[in-house]
């Protein structure tokens, strides 16, 4: 794995190297696991989906949301339908990946990782780009949040 | 195909249900019982070439699914059951004789509470035969849509993608074409046209007030329909040529990621005249 700068969180390169050493019909499975477990959200999301962001360049409906605790760790929401697994998978990698993780460590994660998930092959790119555009709206609202925190 | 009628038949010998999803993964979480699944994109498609498997791999594929020349093909899918009309157009490329669409798809069987199992399919293997894929009938490749243009063609995009709108809003990645817009001289039908809030398709009279009194098309016409990448499109296909029984609809797959991408081909973009 090359690297330049900041390493990638630890959780997201161990999820990588998973997904690396799957055969094919194996990293299907391993997505529709990571689809499961993707947590429900906090009651102040789940009554007030208007604070979720939408993210339109998937094909199903997938929102998210992103808070930066006082120790500039983040901490991430998101929501698909259960009839979109696929989309809910790449959601719970990124929750697992970068939940309580620093701010700086999370905006310095490439915007190519989705490609390195080893899923070219059995997911459409349409879908890859789907995850790519949520990692970009996750980083853009860390950047917000950190923005707004040094104001306040 | 109603989804009562295939709640009787499920075990009838000579039918095989086929679950066509844009969610590679859906099938997984559950399925009708005896479904067996296909996915557009890993096993339709040709992995290497932007083109469909070959009469080969066809075979190949139709003999591991259990699925003989003579069976009966009932599709469904998620989504109104856009990729579950896209597998049906597939095998129709390769003339498999009787073929037929669940109506309302995976989220009507769903919603009416009817069985769905993870227990993988036990469908003996067959000996499909090697069917050259005729493309001529039912395809349209770019040049053929160029040589096309002035007769009907249908644009089955939502209307921001058919005036080139989407391509430009603020925050949106570009769609995978460099150019937004439409082919000259198409309608914008949207798909959902042809279709209830329940995913099942509109009655006939409906769809002839649709495609033959408000834009003026005859059945036999040649008519040429696509979308973005020719999935939404096969839900038009079969609605012009299975329920309206048009006789000469092709459907564009290449669609708007080709046409979008091609240099020098014509586009409009301005929204066609309200009639």
């Amino acid at each position: 794995m090359t690297m330049a700068g900041s390493p990638l969180p630890a959780r997201l390169v161990e999820i990588i190297e998973d997904f690396a050493a799957s055969p094919p019909r194996d990293r299907l499975e391993l997505l529709l696991e990571f689809s499961q477990s993707l947590p429900p959200l906090p009651t102040r999301y789940a009554e007030h989906p208007e604070r979720l962001e939408p993210v339109p360049e998937c094909q199903s409906p997938l929102f998210v949301a992103v808070e930066v605790d006082e120790d500039r760790r983040v901490h991430l929401f998101a929501d698909a339908p259960a009839e979109s697994p696929t989309t809910r998978g790449f959601a719970a990698i990124f929750h697992q990946a970068l939940d309580g993780v620093p701010a700086e460590e999370v905006l310095a994660v490439p915007g190519d990782v989705a490609a390195r998930l080893s899923l070219a092959e059995v997911v459409s790119p349409l879908r890859l780009r789907g995850a790519t555009a949520l990692l970009a709206r996750i980083q853009r609202q860390v950047r917000e949040q950190l923005v707004t925190a040094e104001r306040a | 195909m109603t989804t009562a009628w295939l709640a009787e038949h499920l075990d009838d010998p000579g039918l095989a249900v086929v679950e066509s999803d844009e969610d590679i993964l859906l099938y997984d979480t559950g399925h009708i019982p005896g479904a067996v699944h296909v996915d557009w994109h890993t096993e339709l498609n040709d992995p290497v070439t932007r083109d469909y498997v070959d009469a080969e791999r066809f075979a190949a594929l139709m003999s591991a699914k259990g699925i003989a020349r003579d069976t009966t093909v009932v599709f469904y899918g998620d989504k109104a059951n856009w990729w579950a009309a896209y597998a049906l157009w597939v095998f129709s490329l390769f003339g498999h004789p009787d073929l037929r669409l669940l109506d309302g798809g995976r989220a009507k069987w769903e919603a009416e509470g009817r069985p769905m199992t993870t227990d993988a399919p036990d469908r003996p293997r067959t000996d499909y035969p090697v069917v050259e894929r005729d493309d001529a009938r039912i395809r349209a490749f770019r040049d053929d849509v160029l040589a096309h243009l002035g007769k009907p063609l249908i644009d089955v995009r939502s209307p921001d993608e058919y005036t080139g709108k989407l391509l430009h809003m603020a925050n949106y990645p570009q769609e995978g074409a460099l150019r937004g817009g439409h082919i000259p001289g198409a309608k914008n039908v949207p798909w959902a046209r042809a279709a209830n809030e329940d995913g099942t398709f509109k009655s006939r009279s409906e769809l002839e007030a649709l495609y033959q009194q408000e834009l003026g098309l005859k059945p036999d016409d040649d008519v040429v329909v696509y979308c973005r990448i020719g999935e939404r499109s096969s839900h038009t296909w079969f609605a012009l040529t299975h329920l309206l029984g048009f006789e000469k609809v092709r459907n564009y797959d290449g669609s708007w990621t080709e046409w979008g991408n091609s240099v020098r081909v014509p586009i409009e973009r301005e929204a066609e005249p309200s009639t």
